[in-house]
């Protein structure tokens, strides 16, 4: 871990100016993920902006959704009574994500901005563009089981490790975020990017901008959901593919239908135009194959990451069972229904 | 009948679930590891490691990293300190034939995280921030890490190592039988590499005493190993060294052999007068030992009643360019089960990768998974069931020692007691035959099987007037149990409770003891604790029958029984005294002695001794999705006497789940264009969590041995050989899929 | 030096920090780097905490802070100015001021056979303190499931479960 200067901010404003006065500095909230990175010698920020006493630590109600804080630990909001009640899918997507302990420590905003996985980006022995651009990409071709199969690019093909942000993307939220621009809202499905030619940037985030909170509309989905993970051991693993899926059925015709992938891009992945196929179809394993079809059509498999097209069409038709049938995920019991 | 240690033939302790005495210290925090003794002048190394496989050493520019306040110094290859020049010297108790590794001895790089420099400074936070600006320049080469490419240069280890079986010369004619049997099965088996991953990294810690003395906290199985090479290496007296280990978090085989780690703290604590310590970080722990991998095929022919006619086990098992690290992995074959035509194979590949090193049942694991995934095939084949299949080809000889019979074997009752107890009977044969909502249940079972072995050992006893007994054993309790079953020993031996005895264990100014492993401790250092408790209750017995009015006046040492802290006549219990009254009255300040316990060479002429196990899982499986889980394992040990019931429990369950790690999660991935293993970390590197684990029962099958006068075989081992078996053939039950190399991933169900 | 909120902490200055570790108010300076771990265990010998992968990977530097879990090896300390913590070695003291007893789980992990080399052991405690404090998981699955951030490779799981489960049937107190 290098070494590096440390600013307790008081206000967002004092945050947003520590953080904008150096370039190389960081915002740490929870830490889980930037400690870790600094013992890796992956981040070496020069200046660490202390925004844990930052007054984002409310869950509030606001135009008939929810404005989450930034600051909001990913445990007290997965068990708050308001998201258990109204955006249970958040609530499941989180608690299959991490350890009781690091969900105690890790914030919302940091969850939303938590680096991949990578083994190489990981490992500052081998070269990684997204760590250091330019020096080339050995997860392709290499041990990538765990990589992406969307959106990846000739320079990186890692993914966003998120589950609560899989869930976000399909509930729709937006990002509130304050910059030296001012404020402004990123729709979710903005907020994460894709590699492209400069795999270095994850987000849409501008320099100098801070996570303000996570803002989620009026439709949770609450009746008919589930945040399906298919991983390499039953907890505290990052997932190979995962679903989240939120139905709204008229009987049995799809009225509405959301679903996004995680586990498979640099980003949640979601298909709108597999969610357009399901409006208006009976709520059958047929409609259910055709979106997951639909899907997969544009996966690319890497050299060892070939199986998560079949696992990623077989988890969106069963997580759309779950959903159409009211039979969410459990999270402790193992058994997939 | 079963032995037992008391003089008056009734245990108290012994054969008793009893809970750990290190209990308290351990639930409290207050056990201490070789990373955590200090010292007043500690200075911490933090080990810098290459990032190439294979090549060499250009130039290490120090100057950045040294010119941080707080370092100390930056030893590499080009400033490291002379130790001892033969290759020789650096050979540890345990090694295989070959020239073991020397960190910073040149600038050749041998395998991937090579440690290449050591960063020493005040703090650690400082050692490891400075560590981060050594830069290192290499001349890279082309790694070979894939045996699978390298199998054309595999060849028969020229020298054997010590204790390890080759594979027996072969017998009838393998080949032409598998040619006419009417049933064949002949597969290729392969299990991914693993890495140990105790909990506890390596660390070692010198603690410089003056006057060129040293205290070692080092994390290790065995401190007289330790202590051997750092004699060796840094050309030190034997007198001047002492090594200590009272805890050991976790070995599994990876503190057999003495680690880079000691060796750099040694090195720089000599190099700077003061003490030093090294901790290992978590991906270090895969730059010095794994589970090798291993080419395996397994050809069995078999009449259509399943009888063996023809068995071939042939293996190529990777070692690294520097030491031919060997294990007994075919033989198991041969010894499990009865065949008129026998070949088996034990062949190395050198790869670019760090000699491997023995893990949990090292050969057993490995060859074991094979056969037993074979039987289960040729079950298949045959329409046989897998139990019965395997009575069929029972071996009630060990022909791989030219049929010498086994000192004990209870497998058969470990299977039938195993497959009453889990159900087996109502087990439809049919794969796929069993649905419970999307997913489908599987059933399988395999046997396991490990040497019973021991080894020289010796406890020292002492008896004090205020009737405590203190035993020293150097070896390690690596949460195996072994300061409690000691203690039982002790207090039955000498009529004492358990809270009246003491053992020392881990420190080598203790009796000489060997390393911990091989399943070898409860009855090497167990026997001999009995011995020298014996020694002690003969010479209380003596001094308090030479006592004036003595009330065991006349009486014969046979005669007496040691029971709530007397020395009674056992058919007039009226005439007794208090051990602490004997030893008062008799003026002596303590009684020691010394017991010796050594492998039985008459017994192991006659027999050969092994313990075995029968293993019984049942999977759920989401087909569609791939998840497999193992919802129940029922494991019969037949391991001869069991010491304490609930210490030996956990020991079974630990290498069950270990094995439940083997069959469905571990793999250490390398990028072989890199020679590196990419999943370094616990995050990446799946080891089960408590999630995976569900119901496993463990029945110890009662089971006579002669082997050592406790009738004890050793259970650190058997736990985990065949787990990994039982859950691949549940799978294949379940599935109708056949896994063959393991660990079984959501993409081998899928694919 | 004292923290001044919205003024950078040179890298090479020592901070003023206050911890209430297992009861006892300490005024401590921490550099800013130093985790929460590595001053237990390092500075304050209090090593009952342990390192097994440094990154949050195995759960055994599992303290509590302001009696919450958390894996203390990815804690800054300085960022926990004015916290409450518990370490093992102060469970005995959850039970009241000065008390020695064994707190119920550390029994129970002894009775269960919860352990075997011990070094995940504290932070298997600490994490169950946390698991009873949050008062979520109630059947074994969810036990299972919410221990599942602490490692043994023992393989002692089972008998942590039994160890838990105990405790919490007598209501936290055996």
């Amino acid at each position: 871990m290098n070494r590096f200067e440390y600013v307790r901010a008081g206000t967002v404003s004092e945050a947003v100016a520590a953080l904008a006065a150096d370039p190389s500095a960081r915002f740490i909230a929870g830490g889980t993920n930037l400690v870790d990175l600094m013992k890796y010698n992956v981040e070496r920020p020069s200046r660490l902006v202390d925004i844990s006493r930052l007054p984002l630590d409310a869950i509030e109600e606001r135009d008939g959704g929810l404005r989450i804080g930034a600051l909001v630990p990913n445990a007290t909001l997965a068990y708050d009574e308001r998201v258990r009640a109204r955006y249970p899918l958040l609530g499941d997507a989180l608690l299959a994500g991490a350890s009781a302990q690091l969900r105690n420590a890790a914030s919302t905003g940091g969850n939303l901005n938590q680096r991949t996985r990578c083994y190489y980006f990981y490992d500052e022995g081998t070269p990684c563009n997204k760590r250091q651009p330019g020096s080339g990409c050995p997860a392709i071709g290499g041990v990538n089981r765990i990589h992406a199969i969307f959106g990846t690019s000739a320079h990186c093909i890692a993914t966003h490790p998120s589950d609560m942000c899989v869930a976000l993307a399909a509930l729709d939220a937006t990002v509130r975020v304050e910059g030296p621009k001012g404020e402004r809202s990123i729709a979710f499905s903005d907020y994460h990017r894709l590699p492209g030619d400069d795999p270095q940037r994850d987000t849409t985030l501008e320099p100098g901008e801070i996570v303000l909170s996570v803002d989620l509309p009026e439709r949770g989905f609450a009746e008919r959901y589930t945040y399906l993970k298919l991983r390499d051991r039953l907890s505290y693993a990052f997932a190979l593919v995962s679903v989240a899926a939120a139905l709204d059925l008229d009987g049995d015709t799809i009225r509405e239908a959301r679903l996004a992938l995680g586990g498979v891009a640099h980003k949640p992945w979601r298909n709108r135009e597999a969610e357009a196929l399901l409006k208006g179809k009976p709520a059958t394993r047929d409609s259910f194959q055709a979106a997951a079809d639909l899907i997969v059509r544009e996966a690319q498999p890497q050299s060892q990451n070939g199986f998560k097209i079949e696992l990623a069409r077989r988890a969106i038709v069963r997580g759309l069972e779950q959903a159409a049938a009211g039979t969410p995920q459990s999270s402790s019991d193992k058994r997939i229904q | 009948m079963t032995a037992t240690f008391s003089p008056t033939g009734r245990d108290t302790y012994v054969g008793t679930a009893r809970s750990r005495v290190d209990g308290p210290a351990k639930v409290t925090g207050l056990a201490k590891y070789a990373g955590e003794f200090a010292a007043p002048d500690l200075a911490h190394g933090y080990v810098v490691s290459s990032r190439i496989a294979k090549g060499r050493i250009l130039s290490i520019d120090t100057s950045d990293a040294e010119k941080v306040p707080g370092v100390v110094k930056v030893l590499t290859h080009e400033n490291r300190p002379r130790t001892a020049f033969l290759a020789m010297n650096y050979r540890d108790m345990v090694a295989p034939p070959g020239s073991p590794f020397r960190a910073l001895y040149d600038d050749k790089i041998h395998f991937s995280g090579q440690p290449v420099a050591l960063v020493v400074a005040e703090d650690f936070e400082t050692a490891r921030f400075a560590a981060s600006l050594v830069r290192v320049t290499y001349e890279a080469e082309t790694p070979a890490t894939e045996i699978a490419e390298l199998k054309d240069l595999a060849y028969d280890p020229p020298k054997k190592r010590s204790g390890i079986k080759p594979p027996p010369e072969p017998w009838g004619d393998a080949d032409a039988a598998f040619d006419g049997a009417p049933v064949k099965v002949r597969e290729d088996y392969r299990l991914a590499i693993e890495h140990h991953n105790p909990m506890e990294p390596h660390a070692s810690t010198v603690v410089r005493e003056g006057d060129g003395k040293y205290t070692v906290y080092d994390k290790t199985q065995g401190v007289a190993n330790s202590h051997g090479y750092l004699t060796a290496v840094f050309g030190l007296n034997k007198a001047d060294v002492r090594v200590v280990n009272p805890y050991i978090g976790g070995g599994f085989g990876s503190g057999l052999r003495p680690q880079y780690q000691l060796f750099l703290a040694m090195l720089a604590a000599r190099d700077l007068d003061r003490s030093v310590r090294v901790v290992l970080t978590r991906d270090q722990m895969w730059t010095f030992t794994h589970r090798p991998d291993a080419l395996q095929t397994v050809s069995l022919g078999a009449g259509p009643d399943g009888a063996l006619q023809a068995l071939k086990h042939d293996v190529i098992q990777e070692t690294s360019r520097y030491e031919d690290y060997q294990e007994t992995i075919p033989n198991w074959s041969g010894v499990l089960y009865r065949c008129d035509n026998v070949a088996m194979s034990y062949r190395l590949a050198q790869t670019d990768m760090a000699t491997p090193g023995d893990m949990r049942a090292p050969g057993a694991v490995t060859g074991v998974f094979a056969i037993e995934t074979a039987m289960d095939e040729l079950a298949q084949a045959t329409g046989q069931d897998p139990i019965a299949l395997r009575l069929r080809n029972y071996a009630e000889a060990d022909a791989t020692a030219g049929g010498k019979p086994f000192g004990s074997k209870e497998l058969k009752e470990a299977l039938r007691q195993g497959a009453e107890r889990f159900g087996w009977a109502r087990r439809n044969p049919e794969p796929r035959s069993t649905r419970e909502g999307r997913e489908l249940v599987g059933w399988g079972m395999a046997c396991g099987i490990w040497e019973a072995m021991m080894q020289q050992s010796s406890v020292h006893a002492a008896l004090t007037p205020d009737g405590r007994l203190e035993l020293g054993n150097a070896t390690g309790d690596l949460g195996t149990g072994t300061y409690t079953i000691l203690t039982q020993i002790g207090a039955d031996a000498l009529g004492l409770r358990m809270e009246d005895v003491t053992v020392k264990l881990g420190d080598t100014r203790l009796a000489e003891a060997p390393v911990a492993g091989g399943s070898w401790t409860a009855a090497s250092s167990g026997t001999a604790a009995m011995r020298a408790c014996r020694d002690i209750a003969e010479q209380a017995f003596r001094l308090a029958r030479g006592l004036d009015e003595s009330p065991l006046a006349n009486v014969e040492f046979d005669r007496v029984v040691l029971e709530g802290g007397r020395i009674a006549v056992a058919d007039d219990p009226a005439r007794s005294m208090a051990l602490t009254d004997v030893l008062r009255k008799a003026g002596v300040e303590r009684l020691e002695a010394t017991g010796k316990a050594a492998p039985d060479k008459d017994h192991a002429k006659q027999f050969e001794s092994y313990t075995h196990s029968a293993i019984f899982a049942e999977v759920k499986v989401d087909e569609e999705l791939g998840q497999v889980r193992v919802t129940r394992i029922v494991s019969a040990i037949a391991a001869g006497k069991i010491l304490n019931t609930k210490t030996a429990r956990s020991q079974i369950l630990g290498g069950i789940v270990m094995g439940i790690g083997s069959a469905l999660e571990e793999e250490s991935m390398l990028d072989h264009r890199l020679g590196r293993f990419m999943n370094h970390n616990l995050g990446e590197y799946h080891v089960p969590v408590n999630a995976d684990i569900h119901d496993i029962e463990v029945i110890f099958v009662d089971e006579e041995d002669k082997a050592n006068p406790l009738g004890v075989k050793g259970l650190g081992e058997i736990g985990i050989v065949g787990t990994a078996a039982a859950i691949a053939n549940a799978v294949f039950h379940a599935t109708g899929k056949r896994v063959r190399h393991l660990p079984i991933t959501v993409d081998k169900i899928l694919g | 030096m004292l923290i001044e909120s919205g003024s950078p902490v040179a890298a090479d200055q020592r901070i003023d920090i206050s911890l209430t570790i297992n009861g006892e108010t300490r005024a401590l300076q921490v550099a800013p780097w130093t985790t929460l771990l590595d001053l237990l265990r390092e500075r304050l010998d209090l090593t009952g905490t342990k390192k097994g992968c440094d990154h949050g990977q195995c759960g055994a530097c599992t303290v509590l802070v302001n009696g919450t879990r958390v894996n203390s090896c990815l804690v800054l300390a300085v960022m926990k100015d004015g916290a409450e913590i518990t370490t093992v070695e102060g469970l005995a003291s959850l039970q009241g001021p000065g008390s020695n007893a064994l707190h119920p789980l550390q029994e129970a992990f002894i009775e269960h056979d919860a352990f075997q080399c011990g070094y995940c052991t504290p932070g298997q405690l600490c994490s169950s303190v946390g698991l009873l404090n949050e008062g979520h998981a109630k059947s074994r699955e969810e036990i299972r499931e919410a221990m599942s951030g602490n490692i043994c490779r023992c393989g002692a799981y089972t008998n942590i479960v039994d160890a838990i489960e105990d405790v919490m049937q007598a209501g936290g107190s055996r």
